[in-house]
């Protein structure tokens, strides 16, 4: 009995995996960035979801400048803050976001057509 | 003479695929010499067949769900062809397709002494199962979706005719496809009178399409074999997957509509 007490490794975590999963590149944190469609041929992308730690507005500037377009932070009562610009600019955000090393490419998520 | 080879070409056409006298070892079949052994021969492949068909199906049940032996003989009266011609494409031989080289010419390896590449043999089995039962012979996609059918109501709205029958060839409950489409175009919609979908905005057939397309690969594919043949449960406020070929099952995320900013007039009672 000692010795299958012994075998035992007392500070095995069972769970090690999937916790460092979720903190890593799990399932809930995904950046969803989406479009929505305005009157006419306009349309707004939407980019939710970005690690909290991030300041949202600095992110937004860059993001402005690249893509020569007008955005804004929205605050929402359940999501927190999220990205808004003008016009189509899905392509364009999710390339900028990996370039710029703030999310993996694997956890953007493109909704919309 | 030209009678019997063409006779004779039809037996092969058969039979050769299930030469069992060629997989094992390399012992040449001389069916064209004489019209009068053929008959023979036939008996002899006939009963030899059964213990090919037990390989064959041995090796379908390592891929996919085993599926009763077809009767081949049976079969092939009209496939043969078909499966010459699948032949061919694959040895790359044989461009007049007639008489007795086509009989010789049949795999790389008739004419010689050779060992056989995997490649052929493999090339051989696929083509002797796209033969037999085309089902499992898993090159091509089984479920063919019919392209949505798309109309403009004015200019505002959109018209997803086909929607109810897209629905029924997924196996999918119409509100879990329309809340799907729904969340991922970010605008609403309901269905009409006609189990029709009307939503609101301008949309292409095509964006319709990708989305779907996504859909089935979240929704309805199953993971494990890749079939479609599945069924989505809610089982206490969870969804899963199961699938009934292979009997995996999986969770998939729940549809969330994400933030949808406010589009248009505000403030539009004061």
């Amino acid at each position: 009995m000692s010795d299958f007490d012994a075998q035992t490794p007392a500070a095995y975590d069972p769970f090690a995996d999937a916790n460092a999963e979720d903190s890593g590149a799990g399932t809930k944190d995904y950046v969803h960035i989406r479009i929505q469609q305005r009157n006419g041929r306009k349309s707004l992308t939407t980019v939710q979801g970005l690690k909290k730690e991030f300041s949202y507005n600095k992110i937004l500037k860059d993001l402005k400048k690249e893509f020569c377009c007008n955005g804004t932070v929205v605050q929402d009562p359940e999501l927190g803050q999220v990205i808004q610009l003008q016009g189509d600019q899905r392509k364009n955000v999710s390339t900028f976001l990996v370039q710029a090393g703030i999310v993996k490419k694997e956890s953007i998520k493109i909704h919309g057509f | 003479m030209a009678d019997d080879n063409t006779d004779l070409k039809d037996e092969v056409a058969e039979l050769a695929p299930f030469d069992p006298t060629k997989k094992k070892k390399k012992k040449k079949v001389v069916i064209q010499e004489n019209a009068d052994e053929s008959v023979d021969s036939l008996a002899e492949k006939t009963e030899s067949l059964s213990v090919s068909d037990g390989l064959e199906s041995s090796f379908t049940g390592l891929k996919k769900k085993k599926k009763k032996p077809v009767e081949t003989s049976l079969l092939d009266e009209e496939t043969g062809d078909a499966g010459e011609e699948d032949l061919d494409d694959h040895a790359g031989e044989d461009e007049n397709g007639e008489g007795a080289d086509l009989q010789q010419q049949r795999f790389p390896w008739d004419g010689t002494d050779r060992d056989y590449d995997y490649e052929e043999l493999l090339g051989r089995v696929f083509n002797i199962l796209r033969e037999n039962n085309p089902e499992l012979a898993g090159d091509r996609r089984r479920t063919v979706m019919r392209p949505p059918q798309v109309l403009r109501e004015g200019t505002k709205k959109t018209v997803f005719v086909n929607f109810m029958d897209l629905c029924k060839t997924m196996h999918r409950q119409a509100d879990h496809v329309m809340a799907f489409l729904l969340a991922e175009l970010g605008t609403s919609g309901s269905l009409d009178g006609q189990q029709r979908l009307v939503i609101k905005g301008r949309f292409a057939p095509k964006n319709f399409e990708g989305i779907l397309r996504r859909y089935i690969n979240e929704y309805v594919i199953c993971l494990g074999c890749k079939s479609p043949d599945t069924i989505l449960s809610k089982e206490n406020r969870l969804f899963f997957l199961r699938c009934e070929k292979c009997g995996s099952g999986r969770s998939v995320a729940p549809i969330k509509a994400g933030f949808v900013a406010r589009v248009g007039r505000r403030n539009a009672g004061t």
